[in-house]
């Protein structure tokens, strides 16, 4: 961690969003991590993601557990709200606080240890409940805060920095979010935001559970030569197989990709994704042809990255549940609570 | 784009904006820090090995480094680079143990150098340590030039400028006062030196002929002589009301001069509007204080005279507009009349070479103006040399000095039987500045301080005599204060391409958005694609070798990068690193460097 404070001085040609903001009004404070952890560019790529979005930073709730990867959200968007819950249990602090106040922008940062070990029955049961948050698995195949031991998304063979091979198979979160339901389904690389950012905000505009999982090395124990989650590994791997296009509603459409290749998914506020398949073959909104190309690749030791499976759908926790349309706290409390002589009426009824 | 080569050590130089803009490449970063640590006399020194003159120049230069700061791009004010100069002039302990000495020893050859300027000073300075035996020809009965005459005492004291010319005379140097050089020819047929300097300066004051010039000749001065009168004494008095025609610096140094002895109504009547002044603003806004008024667009048109005494001027109310190519023209809008008991002429000054014949090999060109060659400063003549401002005109101290130092270089070649065009090498020194993890041998914390004010005299006081320095100079709150608004230019990201994983830690980290991984293209295409736009094409793009993982490129837009190191702290191989750049700017004298350091 550095000793000195980001230096106040700013690019005097900064640029600013639609509500005035600079990118680094978006900042939070100095990172603590390692120096080079993939964890810090995906924070920056967050950064760059709410300014685009021109975000309201007091509309943002930052939610995390523990690990290095749950640190992050105190460096981004320090104006935001922030909930550091106990490892693995973020996803329950993340429905209730939605479930409180749905108009917020609720944004999870787990690890692959947090999300995918001790969290894991939490993780399955915020996608089924299809919870309205960007949910960002900072993935380095390792417990990166307890020093470097294996973390459930570790490969077989891969070998931990003292040279020791893991044995036991890996848990795939994002076949593991397509076959729960998800309908935002996408993987990335801390080191590649030219893909990750327009990924990030098109999540933060997918109504219901976005998801994805973000290939982030942990330099300290896990960017070694036989480790699977360098990257150096992640980069001689990697395979594109959607590019992405974020196009914010009211913005004229000028995409970097020939028409033919295109497919277009309006999102629930009217903004659109723009998905250019790099294989003519491949089709993002086909859930099980995703889940076997997902298969056979990964039997080929190919990541498969992009916005990989999306539905634009207007569902969420609160549709399922038929909630309020309100935040609560605007709901006047008469209404949210109508008192003992409304109680006993109800309880009537079932006698 | 090829990719840059750092080990050229003027690479790295230009990113020390001060450094690279200073004529004499002062080390300004290194003797800020210096004074940072206390180290006064060790700063002093590293400044006299540059500018030679620390202490007249603390107070006086015209501070080309100030406006080139990398800090005005970062915000508005430059480090009070030049104050901070005074600081360590000011509180230096005796430095007389660590001056450079002469030999007892000569090396047989012997320098003659006309007129005792900051050009002709800074000559001997560098030759006496090598042996030369150098005799000084001064036309006045004091050494300094300029500097000394013109000058006033209450922006330069005696006390300092004598001091400092003294270390060079007391090399034991043969300085002949009283004695102007009439005949250059004289002087070379004698036969006596091996060569021959010439430091004379500007020495004739610009006229204004209009009409009433003859008759108002009593009450009208020539600015630069009326300034040389005064410091010797033979003017110690003037009008009521004073009319000083021009708005440089000797303006400037006339008005308040005037206002010290005894004028009440002391006008400064400029031709053009403010932004056309060629005072330095500092000057213009001490005479302001100093209760000097400035009026603007009157042009002179005529010197009234009344029984055979000035009364005053007619000026043309003037007002300027740009014509089709863009060259200012004036259109008069009326005349007005301003008494006056005296005016004092600064419009400028001229070259005059009556006592160099014209038939003895030394060509004069443009201007009745001596042909000097600019990297060597030698004439057509071989070993006859000019430099400061006889070379090409009025320019400043510190350029006088940075000439001395090339004309030295020159002589020394000369007369070793050398080529004058064989320059010494540059050099440098490249050091890591890293001591632990996250910690530097230089205080990289941003201080976003704005530049400290100066204080001065109470205003009556400083009015009262002119002998009392207006400026107090900074105390050392002040100093320790405007020391850490200095952004350390001189400590350089170096980068190894072959370290770098790409993990973009740097480019994130990066506060001004210095920083690009992206793949190779000609600068001009890379200009417009990095984090931010490098839009300042007077600052470098620093491109590295491909890096290994994908064979993409490192780009550093050197504009407005403020040395905080934080690229260096963020990175985990260490591909970065804040090294410490030291010019190796060579001198007469200087032949090679140490092997340790990095030349071309
Ligand atoms: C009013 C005024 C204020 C200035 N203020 C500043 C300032 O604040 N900061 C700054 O950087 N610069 C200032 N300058 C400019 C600066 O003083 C000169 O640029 C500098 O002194 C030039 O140095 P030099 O060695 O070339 O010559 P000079 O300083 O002009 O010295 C030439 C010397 O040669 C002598 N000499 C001339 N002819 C002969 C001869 N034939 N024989 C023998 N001796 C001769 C003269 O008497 C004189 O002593 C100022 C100039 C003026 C006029
Ligand atoms: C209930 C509980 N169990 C165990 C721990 C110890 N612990 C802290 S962080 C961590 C693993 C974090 O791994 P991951 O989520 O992958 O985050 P990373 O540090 O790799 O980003 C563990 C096991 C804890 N803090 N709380
Ligand atoms: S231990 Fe690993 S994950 Fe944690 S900060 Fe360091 S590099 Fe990043
Ligand atoms: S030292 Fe590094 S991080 Fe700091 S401004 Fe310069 S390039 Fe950016
Ligand atoms: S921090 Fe170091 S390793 Fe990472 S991209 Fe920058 S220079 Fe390369
Ligand atoms: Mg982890």
């Amino acid at each position: 961690m550095s000793y000195i404070a980001k230096p106040a001085a700013r690019h005097p040609q900064m640029p600013r969003n639609a509500i005035g903001l600079t990118p680094r009004d978006y900042e939070g404070s100095m990172s603590t991590l390692c120096a080079g952890c993939g964890h810090d560019s995906v924070t920056a790529a967050l950064i760059q993601a709410f300014f685009e979005l021109a975000v309201e930073p007091h509309r943002v709730v930052k939610v995390s557990g523990i690990g290095c990867s749950a640190k992050t959200p105190t460096y981004f968007v320090s104006e935001a709200h922030g909930f550091n819950s106990v490892h693995g249990r973020m996803p329950s602090v993340a429905a209730g606080a939605n479930a409180a106040n749905r108009e917020l922008l609720y944004v999870g940062i787990s690890g692959d240890g947090d999300s995918l070990s001790i969290g894991l029955g939490q993780f399955c049961h915020a996608i089924r409940r299809n919870v309205n948050m960007l949910y960002v698995l900072e993935n380095n195949g390792v417990y990166g805060l307890t020093k470097g031991q294996f973390s459930a998304s570790a490969d077989i063979g891969s070998l931990s920095k003292a040279g020791v091979a893991n044995r036991q198979g890996p848990i795939d979160p994002v076949t593991l979010a397509l076959s729960l339901g998800a309908t935002f389904v996408a993987r990335s690389f801390s080191g590649d935001k030219d893909q990750l950012v327009p990924i990030l905000m098109a999540g933060m505009r997918h109504q219901g559970f976005a998801f994805i999982d973000v290939i982030s090395p942990c330099v300290t124990f896990n960017d070694h030569e036989g480790s699977t989650k360098s990257y150096a590994h992640t980069r001689t791997h990697m395979h594109e197989v959607v590019e992405t296009d974020f196009v914010p509603l009211k913005a004229e459409i000028r995409t970097k990709y020939d028409e033919g290749s295109v497919k277009a998914v309006t999102l629930h506020d009217g903004s659109t994704v723009r998905l250019r398949k790099t294989d003519p073959e491949y089709d993002p909104g086909d859930r099980r042809a995703v889940l076997d190309y997902l298969g056979a690749t990964a039997a080929e030791g190919e990541v498969a990255t992009g916005l990989l499976y999306l539905e634009g759908t207007e569902d969420d926790m609160h549709s399922f549940e038929n909630t309020v349309d309100a935040p609560l706290v605007n709901v006047p409390f008469d209404t949210l609570c109508p008192g003992s002589a409304v109680l006993d009426e109800i309880q009537e009824e079932w006698r | 784009m090829q990719p840059t080569n750092t080990r050229d050590p003027q690479y790295y130089h230009k990113v020390v904006d001060c450094q690279w803009a200073c004529p004499a490449h002062t080390n300004v970063p290194e003797y800020i820090r210096l004074i940072a640590a206390g180290r006064f006399t060790e700063s002093y020194l590293l400044n006299r090995k540059s500018n030679v003159f620390p202490g007249i120049l603390g107070r006086t230069c015209d501070r080309p480094c100030e406006p080139a700061c990398r800090r005005t791009r970062v915000e508005d004010e430059p480090v009070a680079i030049c104050r901070l100069k005074r600081v360590a002039a000011d509180l230096r302990d005796d430095v007389s143990d660590f001056l450079p000495a002469a030999p007892t020893e000569k090396n047989g050859k012997k320098v003659a150098l006309i007129g005792a300027g900051p050009a002709s000073l800074t000559v001997a300075n560098d030759l006496m340590p090598l042996g030369y035996e150098i005799t000084i020809f001064e036309a006045l009965p004091k050494a300094g030039g300029l500097m000394r005459t013109n000058i006033p005492s209450f922006r330069l004291p005696v006390r300092v400028l004598e001091e400092e010319i003294d270390y060079i005379l007391d090399m034991g140097v043969d300085i002949r006062f009283d004695h102007r050089i009439d005949s250059m020819k004289k002087l070379l047929d004698g036969g006596e030196y091996d060569a021959v300097f010439v430091g004379t300066g500007a020495p004739k004051g610009k006229e204004l002929n209009i009409p009433g010039r003859q008759e108002a000749d009593a009450n009208i001065h020539i600015g630069i002589e009326w300034l040389e009168a005064i410091h010797f004494g033979h003017v110690d008095a003037v009008g009521e009301r004073v009319l000083v025609i021009g708005v440089g610096n000797t303006a400037m140094d006339c008005c308040r001069s005037a206002k010290r002895l005894g004028g009440k109504q002391i006008k400064v009547m400029a031709r053009k509007s403010r932004p056309y002044f060629k005072a330095s603003p500092w000057e213009l806004e001490d005479a302001e204080d100093e209760q000097v008024e400035i009026l603007v667009n009157h042009s002179p048109a005529s010197f009234v005279v009344e029984d055979g005494r000035l009364t005053g001027m007619m000026f043309d109310l003037v007002e300027w507009k740009e014509n089709e190519k863009g060259r200012l023209v004036s259109t008069k809008l009326d005349e007005v009349f301003i008494p006056a008991d005296d005016v004092v002429l600064a419009i400028g000054q001229d070259n005059a070479f009556p006592w160099i014949e014209r038939d003895i090999g030394i060509e004069f060109g443009e201007w009745d103006m001596p042909v000097v060659d600019r990297a060597t400063f030698m004439t057509t003549r071989e070993g006859v040399f000019v430099g400061g401002d006889a070379a090409w005109g009025p320019e400043n101290i510190i350029w006088a000095v940075e000439h001395g130092h090339q004309a030295a270089i020159s002589i020394h070649n000369y007369c070793e039987g050398k080529s004058v065009t064989e320059r010494p090498p540059y050099g440098m020194n490249l050091v890591s500045t890293k001591m632990g993890i996250h910690e530097w041998r230089y205080s990289n914390d941003y201080d976003a301080n704005l530049r400290t004010e100066m204080r001065y005299e109470d205003l009556e006081k400083r009015l009262a005599d002119m002998m009392v320095e207006a400026e107090l100079g900074f105390d050392l709150g002040q100093a320790s204060r405007e020391v850490e608004r200095c952004l350390n230019c001189d400590i350089q990201t170096d980068f190894s391409a072959k370290l770098c994983i790409e993990c973009d830690a740097c480019v994130d980290i990066c506060p001004v958005l210095c920083l690009t991984i992206t793949h190779d293209g000609e600068e001009d295409d890379l200009r417009n694609r990095l984090t931010a736009p490098a839009e300042n094409r007077d600052q470098a793009l620093f491109a590295s070798e491909s890096l290994p993982q994908t064979g993409r490129i490192m780009v550093k837009d050197e504009d407005l990068c403020v040395h905080c190191g934080l690229c260096a702290e963020r990175c985990p191989t260490a591909a970065w690193d804040m090294m410490q750049f030291d010019l190796l700017n060579p001198h007469a004298g200087t032949e090679s460097w140490p092997t340790t350091a990095i030349t071309v």
